[in-house]
């Protein structure tokens, strides 16, 4: 089922949440709403679930508008942050609820829950109360608990975010294999990056309510359409020109054209890479990546003046030039 | 448990036959029965009442809402008779509403609704606020009307505080006497309720018969309590569940 946001606006008191959304959504894909907290990203995920209100736009599924629509009627699976068990069911109760208020008959309901048990591992805990399981397995319950009643749209609040990092890159592999198992809509909230370049097809990165940026991983990465979407995979360096990120910043022992002059403050050894911490002209901070080999080729130490220069095709902001002073 | 220690040994004063004697008595037994019967509708009544008080204070925003919330704890900080006087000033032959229930059972109910409607409101209003509205929104998204979340999410588990709230109420309602002497007339067989008719029976020197009637009262609503006690233990087999 496809998800067509239009022009979605929604404020609490003066506190701008969204501010003119729009984003498709295409049929099976799974895409991420990425963005720091508070940029709106669960207010719309909630929207689209119908338990949030916009003031303006609308959401459609399939076409057909259901910004009016009741949560209940919309036929969405949703999975939340803290996991929202149901903390006076077993397991198998929790999973079976959607289906029993369905008034499916007793033998059906048995059945599909032991598939999803199954599916999500979780067979050996059936007769478990919520409170008797580790937080992966309560969200494994909860994802089970929104498949039971078939949606065609799953949307995912920040699902993995209260978990270890252990049991959330574990838990993401295993989203993105069920995703692809089920015939399913997906859409997941994070606030972190990786994670939604290991599970999503499409990101949309959202900030301070708006869109930033739609497309899939790479594009975002390779051309960041501002200067937020850049800094928000990761280090970069603010050049005269625009922002670089610190591996494409080629160091060499001449003088050459472009290139403007730091002095080598530290070397650290991070195994495959080296970063060197470097002062500019001015006396500002600010440091590069290597390999290993290139590293070993310069000889680098401490107090020795280098040559800092973009490398040529390296990713920076539309209109970027090739910086002559470097400032952080 | 020293003081029900000390009823429990003055009710044998009489003597196992004096014992039967006064608490068989069919004057003793109405008495009781009232008491009880008043007592469980009272509990049952604050059940729902207490219960919607609760909600409207937590999940609701209205102008006054604070000073409602304080209102509701002044039964206790009133003098129960004070609080039968007032009840009778309100409902009594000189009712400003015009309704007069003196020397009724209506009147006996009403002062104990007073008297305990603090106790499932300030039991319930905790848990309420505690509850995750997220198992609430999760319920609705898979398609769970209003009535089927209230019933299936929330009533479990708030079961817990209105039962703790119910049990507190029962137990106050059968004890209570300030509230009641002068408003429920004190008619044999009619409105004379259980604390009231102990009361009679000290004042005219017959601690042992007190006694002896305090001793029932006591064990009936001990095996209330633990009922009401076993049901709230089964409502929270979740979290005791290791």
């Amino acid at each position: 089922m496809s998800i067509e946001i239009r022009n979605v606006g929604k404020r609490f008191g003066d506190f701008v949440a969204l501010d003119d959304v729009t984003l498709e959504v295409e049929t099976g894909s799974l895409t991420a709403l990425l963005g720091p907290s508070g940029s709106g990203k669960s207010t719309l995920l909630r929207i689209v679930a119908g338990l949030e209100r916009p003031d303006a736009g609308s959401v459609a599924l399939d076409g057909e508008d259901v910004t009016a629509r009741a949560p209940q009627a919309r036929g969405i699976g949703f999975v939340f942050q803290h996991y929202a068990a149901f903390k006076h069911m077993t397991v198998r109760k929790n999973v079976a609820f959607g289906l029993e208020i369905r008034r499916r008959p007793k033998a059906e309901v048995a059945e599909r829950v032991d598939e999803l048990l199954h599916l999500v591992q979780l067979h050996g805990l059936a007769d478990r109360y919520p409170a008797q399981l580790s937080g992966g397995q309560r969200q494994r319950m909860a994802l089970a608990r929104a498949l039971a009643v078939e949606p065609s749209v799953l949307l995912l609040d920040e699902p993995f975010g209260a978990l270890d990092a252990r049991v959330r890159k574990e838990l993401r592999v295993w989203l993105r294999r069920l995703h692809d198992e089920q015939d399913v809509t997906t859409v997941i909230v994070t606030h972190d990056q990786e994670e939604a370049m290991d599970v999503a097809d499409r990101i949309a990165l959202i900030h301070e309510g708006r869109i930033q940026q739609i497309g899939e991983p790479r594009e975002l990465y390779d051309a960041p359409a501002n200067d937020f979407v850049m800094t928000f995979f990761g280090p970069v360096v603010r050049t005269e020109g625009g922002l670089v990120r610190p591996h494409d910043l080629e160091l060499s022992l001449d003088e050459r054209p472009g290139a403007s002059e730091a002095m080598v403050a530290r070397v650290v050894h991070l195994g495959f890479e080296v970063r060197v911490d470097l002062l500019d002209g001015n006396g500002r901070a600010f440091s590069t990546q290597l390999t290993r080999d290139e590293e070993a080729e310069l000889e680098l130490e401490r107090g020795q003046i280098v040559f800092v220069s973009p490398r040529n095709g390296s990713v920076g902001t539309p209109g970027l030039g090739v910086g002559e002073e470097l400032v952080q | 448990m020293l003081p029900i220690a000390a009823v429990v040994w003055e009710s044998r004063a009489n003597g196992a036959a004096g014992f039967w004697s006064v608490v068989s008595d069919s004057q003793a037994v109405s008495a009781l029965e009232l008491s009880l019967v008043c007592a469980l509708i009272v509990a049952g009544i604050n059940a729902a009442t207490g219960t919607i008080i609760a909600w409207v204070l937590v999940r609701d925003d209205f102008r006054g809402k604070s000073l409602v919330n304080a209102i509701i704890d002044l039964p206790f900080a009133l003098p129960t008779i004070v609080a039968g006087l007032t009840l009778i000033a309100l409902y009594g032959p000189r009712s400003p509403v015009g309704i007069d229930v003196t020397d009724t059972r209506t009147a006996i109910v009403l002062a104990l609704l007073f008297v305990t409607l603090p106790f499932v409101v300030r039991t319930v209003q905790p848990v309420l606020l505690e509850l995750d509205t997220e198992m609430e929104e999760a319920a609705r998204s898979l398609g769970a009307g209003e009535g089927t979340v209230f019933r299936r999410i929330v009533l479990p588990n708030i079961l817990p505080g209105i039962l703790s709230g119910v049990a507190l109420a029962f137990a106050r309602a059968v004890g209570e006497i300030g509230a009641l002497i002068l408003i429920s007339g004190n008619l044999p067989f009619k409105t004379q309720v259980a604390s009231v008719f102990i009361f009679l029976h000290i004042q005219s020197g017959d601690t042992a018969g007190a006694s002896a009637i305090a001793v029932v009262l006591l064990a009936i609503s001990f095996a209330v309590l633990l009922v009401i006690g076993a049901i709230r233990y089964f409502a929270t087999r979740h979290e005791h569940a290791r």
